[in-house]
């Protein structure tokens, strides 16, 4: 066995460990420690990416001298070392681009505490994407909600404190329905693994047994899932929670967060319930129906949206909408446009919240739409890197989002049915005709000239334009290349179940 | 199905305790009473636990006298995810009344629709 | 109890109990500056049009109709997850499917983890990772409660006292009772006792880390209720509660992290498994109860701290 298959074991452990660590460092040791340790991180997982990808099969590990059913196990394909890598990507540049922010806006005796729960967090996206086991999964995914409100009430202004508490309870209901979901599923398969819940499912499917328990849980589980991750009717806790947290939060909750949940519900679809059987069950056209709803009416409240940062809250609603109506499509072509999206979500979004709060501070620290007028002109870097993210998120060929629509379409071409080939393609009309109106409004009103024409006086650091640029990097090379990224999922795919 | 819920009656009422608490978290207006629910809803669950793993005539899965036997003890899988429930909702317990301490400390009061419309009319919040 | 009243408690508007349960006198003038508060708050909340649905006596149609939605989607979920119940195999009888993995636990239990203590072999070694993750996620909410209550430049607070003083309440000392120091005298050192007893005997019987922990944090909580924060600080001060937690979470992860190295790498793996049913048995077991409940007991106390005083 290479020393590679141990990477994934060193990413979660060394990662609890830090998080333990930075609980005894100052603020500022923090900082570079957590830095220095996801660059590291970076390094293992493209180990992993490139083992995975050179021997072309996924590989498990098992955790400790156990063999699987009894002991726990963790399983690593080329789809899992993906994710990990990007999401870490984006992790770091998170950290990197909002460091000043996160001085500023939590008190200096926490700032040790925010990159502790930066490391638990990391540790416990890392476990999410690793696991075989549904229990771990119901572990770590605790330790992500419990961090994810940590980061999000470090910022102590009321309203933040208010939106954790809705954030709270409806993760709450959600983890409750997702424990629910795992014990009724151990009741009828007696296993917490997911290779072995596969089986004994298959055997019941197989013999024509009764399928009524195993979707309730199935439902169930997606339920809880779906309301963590902000699925249409759920979406209504996104805009306080992303849009008042401090920007590092902000962006890691909309870009990570959410999709570890959904990757987790993926995995469950793919892994356990077995995707053919998973086709046969009608959950698949309610996701399509919701994701569709969530894509239009989160972009229609994106438009209303009198504050930068709703506004962008609201357009991950949407977003997150795509990616179940690529579940929902189903198909290889329909996984994989939701997969890459999810890549190409996160690259993006990360981007935008991360730029808006300097554009409010270059207009008297207002995230108002009318205060930003011209706030593009004061702080041109700034307003660069806002205007290459809006361009994604519209859909501008060369960029990660374009590819993504067109995936999504051709998908809706491949699934056979006319009628949902209609309607897909009247949401996706819809929704970037919706998309482009109010990014351009928000492009035009930054660039045109206000009457407050003073240059920014705020210097942003070196660190900030590398994050930057390195997220606009991989967002192009996700648009330019997506055959590769998307060869790579089909291949992953392949070697999930 | 009456049957099948009769003879599962142990489930059904966990099921309904982990419905009755859902419900509180979900529709309470009052943070207290909220977090009444959650608590209730954890405790179905971990009832639902325990009767799953239970089975008539066994004993304790703690190995007395050398035996080791699988038809002498209870299956001890649905104990060891109880332990791990509980200090989530030990945590989560934890986490849910320190946020109530500080929206009281606020807003001088815990009902959260209250709370909900003088945040957005406080100008201090916006 | 007249019925309105009792109505008007259950739907949370009014708290019946209020100056019939409260422990400490409060004094008149800064209840009325609490009240003061309250009616400014009122006041600018009422000034839009917008909040007279919330708090105006015409909201009692709406609030009806939302007791009603409850309800049904209440009694909705209750019978969607019955019918699913219905399908589940027999309560009270051996589940077929599960057969397979109980039989090893229990089999192999005693020879392969060398714990009598069925769960607490399977939890500490078959399936440690979640465990891991587990006293993590205790780890990560003693960090969120710190966060909220540490007092700091925006939670501005500077003791207990005037924490209280603010509230409009006297701070209540309980240590100033006699009963209170007289009985903890003699329970605090039973109770420690009691908690190291069922920490040690996780591996033997009933008992572990987190129940263990749990006892101990209960009477570091009672010894600090009795005694006062100046004397327990003397003893458990912040410091070292900050090195306890440090130190077994790092064992906790570096000796795990060993096992899975050497058992993945199929190794060979240096740690004596003991006798079954001695103290020192269990192998690692031992070792990472005591780390658990050395971290579960001071969570609790650090909670206790820091709902109290902000400390």
């Amino acid at each position: 066995m290479s020393l590679i298959t141990n990477f994934p074991l060193f990413t979660i452990v060394l990662s609890l460990f830090s998080g333990v660590l930075c609980t005894m460092l100052s603020g500022k040791t923090a900082r570079r420690y957590t830095v220095s340790y996801e660059c590291g991180l970076i390094v293992l997982v493209s180990f992993v990416l490139y083992y995975t990808i050179r021997t072309g099969t996924s590989f498990t590990y098992v955790m400790g001298e156990f063999p699987a059913p009894w002991g726990n196990e963790i399983r690593a394909g080329i789809l899992e070392s993906l994710m990990a890598l990007i999401f870490l990507i984006v992790m770091l540049c998170s950290v990197l681009g909002g460091a000043r922010f996160i001085d500023l806006d939590i008190d200096v005796s926490k700032v040790n505490l925010y990159y502790t729960l930066i490391n638990l967090m990391t540790a416990a996206i890392m476990a999410i994407l690793w696991t075989n086991d549904i229990f771990t999964g119901y572990v770590f995914l605790e330790i992500l909600t419990l961090t994810s409100c940590g980061i999000l009430i470090v910022r102590e202004i009321g309203r933040t404190t208010l939106a954790a508490i809705r954030y709270m309870i409806l993760n709450l209901l959600g983890s409750g329905l997702f424990l629910l979901g795992v014990v009724l599923l151990y009741d009828i398969t007696g296993n917490l693994l997911m290779v072995s819940m596969h089986k004994t499912i298959e055997a019941i499917s197989g013999q024509g047994g009764n399928l009524v328990a195993i979707t309730m849980a199935l439902g169930v589980l997606t339920i809880g899932l779906s309301i963590k991750s902000g699925l249409f009717p759920f979406h209504f806790w996104m805009p306080d929670t992303y849009g008042y947290a401090t920007p590092t939060s902000g962006s890691v909750l909309s870009s990570l967060v959410s999709k570890c949940y959904i990757l987790l519900l993926f995995k469950i679809y793919y892994r356990v319930i077995g995707i053919d059987l998973f086709e046969r069950l009608p959950i698949e056209d309610i996701l399509l129906v919701l994701g569709m709803c969530g894509i239009v009416l989160g972009s229609v409240s994106a438009l209303h949206a009198e504050h930068i940062n709703r506004m962008i809250a609201f357009s991950s609603a949407a977003q997150i909408g795509y990616i179940f109506m690529g579940i929902g499509i189903g198909g290889t072509a329909g996984y994989t446009a939701a997969l890459f999206h999810i890549l190409a979500h996160s690259v993006t979004k990360s981007l935008l919240f991360l730029t808006t709060p300097r554009l409010s501070e270059a207009s008297g620290n207002s995230l108002l739409f009318k205060k930003l007028q011209g706030s593009g002109l004061r702080d041109p870097n700034t307003g660069f890197f806002f205007g290459a993210a809006a361009f994604s998120m519209i859909g501008i060929p060369i960029f990660a989002g374009f590819a993504s629509k067109l995936l999504f379409a051709s998908a809706a071409v491949g699934c056979g049915s006319t009628w949902k080939l209609i309607a897909i393609m009247v949401v996706l009309a819809v929704s970037s005709v919706l998309n482009a109106l109010y990014f351009i409004r928000t492009l035009i009103r930054i660039f045109s000239e206000g009457e407050d024409r003073r240059r920014t006086t705020v210097k942003h650091g070196a660190l900030f334009h590398i994050s930057m640029s390195t997220l606009i990097a991989v967002n192009l090379a996700l648009g330019l290349f997506s055959w590769v990224f998307t060869s790579l999922i089909e291949r992953g795919l392949a070697m999930f179940g | 199905m009456v049957a099948n819920l009769l003879a599962n009656y142990e489930e059904a009422f966990a099921i309904v305790l982990f419905g009755i608490g859902f419900t509180m978290l979900l529709f309470q207006r009052n943070l207290f009473k909220k977090l009444i629910g959650l608590n209730i809803m954890d405790t179905g669950t971990f009832l639902f636990l325990a009767s799953m793993g239970y089975i008539r005539g066994r004993k304790a899965p703690i190995v007395v006298d050398g035996v080791t036997d699988p038809k002498a003890y209870i299956n001890p899988v649905p104990a060891g995810l109880v332990l791990t429930g509980i200090v989530v909702s030990v945590s989560v317990t934890a986490i849910m009344l320190a946020l109530t301490v500080r929206l009281y400390r606020r807003y001088h009061t815990l009902q959260l629709d209250e709370i909900y419309e003088m945040s957005k009319h406080l100008t201090e919040d916006r | 109890m007249n019925k309105s009243r009792f109505l008007s408690w259950l739907y949370g508007e009014t708290d019946v109990m209020e100056d019939i349960l409260e422990l400490d006198e409060t004094s008149d003038e800064s209840r009325e500056q609490l009240k003061r508060e309250k009616r400014r708050l009122r006041r600018e909340l009422l000034r839009s049009g917008r909040a007279k649905k919330v708090i105006g006596a015409e909201t009692k149609g709406f609030y009806a109709l939302y007791h009603v939605v409850a309800v049904v989607s209440c009694i909705m979920l209750i019978g969607v997850l019955l019918f699913a119940v219905a399908n589940l195999p027999r309560y009270g009888e051996e589940n077929p499917e599960t057969t397979e993995m109980v039989a090893r636990y229990v089999e192999k239990g005693v020879e392969e983890t060398g714990a009598d203590n069925i769960v607490a072999g399977m939890i500490l070694d078959y399936r440690a990772f979640d465990t891991l993750g587990e006293s993590h996620v205790l780890f990560t909410a003693l960090i969120c409660v710190t966060i909220l209550l540490r007092l700091d430049r925006k939670n501005m607070r500077k003791t207990y006292e005037d924490y209280y003083a603010i509230r409009g309440e006297r701070f209540h000392d309980i240590s100033r009772e006699a009963i209170m120091r007289n009985v903890a005298a003699v329970l605090v050192p039973c109770i420690f006792v009691f908690g190291i007893y069922v920490l040690l005997n996780g591996q033997n019987g009933p008992g572990g880390g987190f129940s263990g922990g749990a006892v101990m944090g209960a009477a570091m909580i009672i010894f600090s209720a009795a005694f006062g924060f100046d004397k327990a600080d003397r003893v458990f001060s912040k410091r070292l509660g900050a090195w306890v937690t440090f130190a077994a979470l790092s064992f906790y992860s570096a000796a795990k992290g060993y096992v899975f190295f050497t058992g993945a790498n199929h190794l060979e793996n240096h740690i004596p498994k003991g006798t079954p049913g001695a103290i020192l048995s269990g192998g690692l077991i031992l070792p990472l109860d005591i780390a658990v409940g050395m971290v579960v007991a001071f969570t609790m106390y650090g909670f206790y701290n820091l709902f109290m005083r902000g400390k």
